[in-house]
């Protein structure tokens, strides 16, 4: 029975590193660009969220919300200032920039912070749980499990069902051609980032109820988020949610065994599924 | 006051020169054939004409404003849409996606709509679920017209429409020429096929290495000096 339960968890903390991933895998998808930043900005939107409770005294639900449209802005104008200049057919240029905001968001985040680890303040809702048969899952981990599931379905009826959504694969097959149907690459691209970054600021309302985070724990979210992202195969968003639970449970499992092997379980899990599978478990025809 | 007009166009790709000052003209409901051998600059014009390659502002008037340093997406959305060499459908988006997207930058009001495209190529509408590259060569290239249709554009530029096409395919195609010209645009065809160019073409204009050689009616064109235009005269 233990092993359902360790299972169980490792599955909902894969909801968890699906929603690191989520915005990284919408960026590759549309515009082939590796955000090395990500892990940053999503310690970026914890610390914003964190302001916005402390300083307007509100819960963290209610400040992710205040966050959401500061993220998209600041994403937007990220993408349309910087990160479009960057893209070409070169792909070191976006890498190199992106790792450079990446070096300047941890550091104006210690200047700005300390290194005191913080964390969002929670109610009951952290230490609630419900019983399953004989396992006993946290409402918190249901709960990031959940907006994974929602965060990915909404993402998917945007990109089938809707106009911007027709864009955004239009622009990723073809920006030249694109262009002829009166898209702007540029403005595509930034509101994908847009996008992204509002994915961030949920994911960063999870990293910051469920743990603690200080401004050097990015690059670490970046790798897990990576990892999903190519066990699930590049530019697809429900292989993104698998491979996180794939990441999810090899670390629960991991820690079962000994708890020094988490993380590390984690990594070969990534690594025997590039082995098996180079390409991902869910790749696109046509890359 | 011509449609569309180009005044002294010079366009480089790089280091290289590929048109050394074309000048043509397009008059409100015309259809132009423009012919000319590989490497004659049709392409090029093309690309000038919608945006893909930038040049002086003053090269290209459209409707009497100068149009020639505008990007793509401006000048399509102005009422010029471009069916591109070589199709270049979207493989990731179906065929009714690919031709919803023609009208992305510029709905325009007019005849074409997902329903009258439809009409005019029935088989796309059994097709529409299909992603777009699962489809024949001439299947694509009328989701390719169509997409381009979608804007109801007032200029359609139509780069090699037949390129690759078997003859009964081509005929196919270009038996949608009067529609789309009744329906109230005004068309550009670029032709290797020059048969086909004459039997639709009001005007011809002839290129060969990136100067107009030879324009006139199809009529008043001598198969010999299309000859002369077409390959270089014999000296």
């Amino acid at each position: 029975m233990i092993w359902v339960d360790t299972i169980a968890q490792g599955i909902l903390l894969g909801g968890l590193y699906a929603l690191f991933a989520a915005g990284l895998s919408l960026v590759f998808g549309i515009m082939r660009l590796v955000n090395l930043a990500h892990g940053d900005l999503i310690v970026m939107g914890a610390y914003l969220i964190l302001v916005l409770v402390t300083l307007l005294g509100l819960s963290p639900f209610i400040a992710v919300l205040v966050a959401m449209p500061l993220m998209f802005a600041l994403g937007w104008g990220l993408q349309k200032h910087l990160l479009n200049r960057t893209l070409g057919d070169d792909i070191l240029p976006p890498l190199l920039v992106t790792f450079g905001l990446s070096v300047v968001l941890q550091n104006a985040l210690l200047e700005g912070f300390s290194a005191d680890s913080q964390r969002l303040p929670t109610d009951m809702l952290t230490t609630a749980s419900v019983q399953i048969g004989s396992i006993a899952l946290g409402v918190m981990p249901l709960l990031t499990f959940a907006s994974a599931i929602l965060v990915i379905i909404c993402l998917n009826q945007i990109f089938y069902r809707t106009s911007l959504g027709r864009a955004f694969r239009a622009t990723s097959d073809d920006p030249v051609t694109a262009s002829l149907m009166g898209i702007k690459p540029n403005q595509v691209f930034a509101v994908a980032t847009g996008i992204a970054m509002i994915i961030v600021t949920i994911a960063a309302l999870y990293l910051g109820l469920r743990s603690n985070f200080d401004p050097n724990i990015g690059p670490a979210r970046l790798i897990y988020a990576f990892e999903a992202v190519i066990i699930g195969g590049l530019g697809s968003l429900w292989g993104t949610l698998i491979g996180g639970i794939i990441i999810g449970v090899a670390q629960t499992v991991g820690a079962a065994i000994n708890p020094e092997w988490q993380i590390l379980a984690g990594h070969i899990a990534f690594l025997v599924v590039l082995l098996i599978r180079p390409r991902g478990l869910f790749p696109r025809a046509n890359d | 006051m011509a449609l569309l007009q180009t005044d002294e166009l010079i366009a480089h790709y790089g280091d290289f020169q590929a048109l050394f000052g074309v000048d043509i003209t397009l008059n409100e409901a015309e259809v132009v054939a423009i012919i000319g051998a590989n490497g004659a600059g049709k392409t090029t014009l093309m690309r000038s004409i919608s945006g893909v390659l930038r040049n002086a502002a003053q090269a290209i008037k459209f409707d009497g404003a100068a149009i020639g340093d505008r990007p793509a997406d401006e000048i399509m959305a102005k009422g010029l849409a471009m069916v591109p060499e070589g199709r270049r459908l979207f493989p990731s988006l179906s065929v009714e996606e690919n031709l919803l997207i023609g009208a992305y930058g510029r709905k325009g009001e007019g005849h074409w709509t997902l329903d009258t495209v439809y009409n005019l190529f029935p088989i796309l509408r059994a097709k529409r679920t299909n992603p777009g590259t699962a489809l024949s060569g001439g299947q694509q290239q009328m989701v390719a017209i169509g997409r381009a249709l979608m804007s109801n554009p007032r200029v359609l530029l139509c780069d090699e429409i037949s390129l690759g096409l078997a003859p009964v395919v081509i005929k196919d195609i270009y038996k949608a020429v009067p529609a789309i010209k009744a329906a109230g645009a005004s068309l550009i065809v670029v032709e290797q096929d020059i048969g086909q160019a004459m039997a639709v073409a009001d005007r011809v204009y002839c290129m060969m290495e990136g100067q107009v050689t030879l324009s006139g009616t199809p009529a008043s064109l001598s198969r010999d000096a299309i000859h002369d235009a077409y390959f270089g005269a014999v000296a």
